[in-house]
């Protein structure tokens, strides 16, 4: 589905992937862990098509496309989605009148027809039950004023809405408590399919443990350093980040 | 005085024997403004000789005045002796008594300006009063109105019908010598909106008149009067649109509004008149007198604008509040995108007591634009118990453009409760970014974000007007960004 391949990136002067390369099936999730700075953040975001990052070489592929010949909305209409790590708060604008902009815009690209008002608020209240979401926050700004976990949830709700091929989830779980970080999870995990991927972006095992990777790469300099099953996360969990670092560079 | 064609044509040949060289049978009258011009305008509306002085004090007046230069704006003097002081549509004589006598042509415009003129006044039953350049040229609802006892009828009749209520609040809120723009169109005003709410009535539909601009080099001087008497309510739309030209032009309109004890006026407009092209080239000087004069006590004005258009914008639509308890409300969306210049705002003059104004400014630039919020909050002695909140909020997109806030506050009473509070944000990279991610087009999230901004204001509009608004938003932003 998803094939990288020595992807470098810059932002200003400073190169932050410096030859990145993974292939991501259909079915599978990928967790990709690493200390602050090692460019997992960038990787998402190259691959969402943030024009803050420069491309010097390499390549992203996607269902057989050149992803880096699109712009970020047509990624998002193929069925790239990405969670913030930071959600942005569009003051004024509701939260329902983005969501379904986005899900109508996604369906239009494919051929069908919108969605009505009735509709959508339908499904939209179905999935923040699953999310436990009070259904007051459709009718807020976009993230405004919401706490942290409550941003998170947002993101796991407009995912569930636009039920992505490929969703890359970017420190879903920083800053959540205990309850909110299982909400995110049973999000998560409720989205699981043979034809959709996952990838985690996160910096700890936590949310590993309540979802469950296929493969986890850790990443470090701007390279994957090491690869490996879910047992990798634990040894992580374990050793720390020095030893991969140190094993890369021995 | 004479309204029948023959009579008009002896007085004109009269006149012209006495050294008149403007022909006023034409359509549209050469450049130029002197007295003659002045009463040709007044000769071709057969007024009574009231209103001939009226305008001739006006043009004496005007003649010593200076053009204002403290707004926040720049453009070339404008020579007010290349302006064409009136003109009419072809078909003056025989005015079409409904809808489908109007010139096919011209509801092709309205159509193409997204006015579908038949359609609103039949679907939204509303009142329309369509101004084609000058001349009023489709008045209907009139029936409905005139069994409420309502009188809404273009400005010209009002003279001819209502003379009384002409002469009594004529130039009553806004003087002859106000400012220069307000004497000037107090000299050649060539037709607009005359609504006499009587009293205790409840206007039984919203009044709508569409103004557009069409013949080249033309001046337009539009003069409304709405008088709510006591204890009446009405609620008023203007909006305007024109198509694109190259020449600058000057609209120079003066409005009215009169609300006599417990009586409400709500006054909405959406402005869109020709911006000029995306280098500046063209587009309307819009110099504009708008103000409300809240004369009984308990009474109300509120004042919503959505201005989109005009190369220049120059426009404070204002209330005076003399009544005890009285109100006043100003909510505003000002765009200003390319190189358009606006500067707009209000003033809320508190000289009764217990009075109490709300000011609700948005202003949007982009490209190269310059808006400025002017505002003026003045409590008088007198006003026990004034109070006034002021929001004052500007968005910006891209790098080019400005906003600017002059609020001047007068408070002569210490009782008064002022408060102020403004806010500049722009449209970050990462608001953009996350809506595109969603798959939003960035037009699209542009759009978006503004009408949030603007929410406040817009949920202040009549419905339907609401959603012109909003659209007229979009496309007044296109390629703002990128």
């Amino acid at each position: 589905m998803l094939q990288i391949d020595n992807l470098k990136a810059s932002i200003g002067d400073t190169e932050i992937l410096r030859g990145v390369s993974l292939d991501v099936s259909a079915g599978e999730v990928h967790a990709i862990m690493g200390p602050n700075g090692s460019g997992k953040s960038t990787l998402a975001q190259v691959i969402a098509g943030h024009d803050d990052y420069r491309v010097t070489s390499g390549s992203v592929t996607f269902n057989g496309r050149n992803l880096l010949d699109l712009e970020p909305e047509e990624r998002a209409r193929e069925g790239i989605f990405l969670g913030f790590q930071y959600p942005v708060e569009i003051p004024g604008v509701n939260n329902a009148y983005l969501l379904k902009a986005a899900v109508n815009a996604k369906r239009k690209h494919q051929g069908l027809a919108e969605i009505d008002a009735f509709e959508f608020l339908k499904l939209a209240k179905e999935k923040m039950a699953v999310l436990s979401m009070d259904p007051k926050f459709l009718n807020r700004g976009v993230n405004e004023g919401f706490s942290g976990g409550e941003k998170k949830r947002n993101e796991i709700l407009q995912m569930a809405m636009l039920e992505p091929t490929l969703a890359i989830l970017d420190e879903t779980d920083s800053g959540l408590d205990i309850d909110a970080l299982r909400a995110v999870a049973e999000g998560v995990n409720a989205l699981r399919s043979p034809d959709r991927a996952i990838v985690l972006v996160t910096h700890y095992q936590r949310l590993l443990d309540y979802v469950e990777p296929d493969h986890v790469h850790v990443l470090s300099e701007g390279k994957i350093a090491r690869s490996g099953d879910k047992s990798l996360a634990l040894e992580l969990e374990e050793k720390g980040y020095d030893w991969v670092r140190e094993a890369a560079n021995g | 005085m004479a309204t029948d064609p023959d009579n008009l044509e002896s007085i004109v040949n009269r006149r012209y024997e006495h050294g008149f060289v403007t022909d006023i049978a034409s359509d549209t009258f050469p450049p130029g403004l002197d007295e003659n011009v002045v009463r040709a305008i007044s000769a071709r509306k057969n007024e009574p000789e009231f209103m001939l002085e009226w305008r001739l004090r006006a043009y004496r007046q005007w003649r010593e005045m200076q053009e204002p230069t403290w707004a926040h704006v720049h453009y070339p003097p404008v020579d007010f002796e290349a302006i064409s002081y009136f003109s009419a549509p072809k078909s003056d004589e025989d005015r079409p008594k409904s809808l489908d006598e109007v010139d096919p042509k011209l509801l092709e415009t309205y159509d193409k300006l997204g006015i579908p003129l038949h359609e609103r006044a039949r679907l939204a039953g509303v009142a329309v009063d369509a101004v084609f350049d000058s001349v009023s040229v489709a008045t209907t609802f009139k029936e409905k109105l005139s069994d409420a006892g309502v009188i809404f009828c273009p400005f010209s009749e009002a003279v001819e019908n209502h003379p009384e209520l002409v002469k009594k609040y004529l130039g009553s809120v806004v003087p002859q010598r106000d400012n220069f723009y307000a004497a000037l169109n107090s000299a050649v005003f060539s037709d607009g909106s005359f609504v006499y709410i009587p009293k205790g009535v409840r206007c039984p539909m919203e009044l709508s008149t569409y103004f557009r601009i069409n013949a080249a080099n033309t001046g337009q001087f539009e003069r409304t009067l709405i008088i709510a008497d006591e204890g009446s309510h009405v609620s008023y739309l203007e909006g305007c649109t024109a198509p694109m030209r190259d020449d600058n032009q000057l609209h120079a309109a003066v409005v009215e509004l009169v609300a006599l004890g417990n009586a409400e006026i709500k006054y909405s407009t959406v402005q869109n008149w020709y911006p000029g092209d995306e280098n500046g080239k063209g587009g309307i000087y819009n110099f504009v007198t708008k103000r409300g004069d809240c004369r009984g006590a308990n009474s109300k004005i509120s004042w919503t604008q959505v201005e989109t258009g005009s190369a220049i914008t120059w426009k404070y639509p204002s209330c005076v509040l003399r009544g005890d308890n009285s109100v006043g409300e100003f909510y505003s969306v000002a765009v200003a995108n390319n190189y358009q210049q606006a500067d707009t705002g209000t003033k809320m003059i508190h000289i009764g007591r217990n009075t109490s104004s709300t000011i609700v400014s948005k202003g949007i630039s982009a490209g190269h634009a310059q808006n400025a919020y002017r505002g003026l909050v003045r409590v008088m002695p007198q006003a026990d118990g004034a109070r006034n909140h002021t929001q004052c909020d500007s968005l910006l997109i891209g790098k080019e453009c400005g906003a600017h806030t002059f609020p001047y506050m007068e408070v002569r009473n210490p009782s008064a409760k002022i408060e102020h509070e403004a806010t500049t944000s722009k449209i970050s990279a990462n608001q953009l970014f996350y809506c595109r991610q969603r798959g939003i087009s960035e037009e699209d999230a542009v759009n978006m974000i503004v009408n949030g901004f603007c929410k406040e204001v817009f949920k202040e509009l009549p419905m339907e007007f609401a959603v012109e608004a909003q659209a007229l938003l979009n496309v007044s932003l296109e390629g703002a960004v990128g």
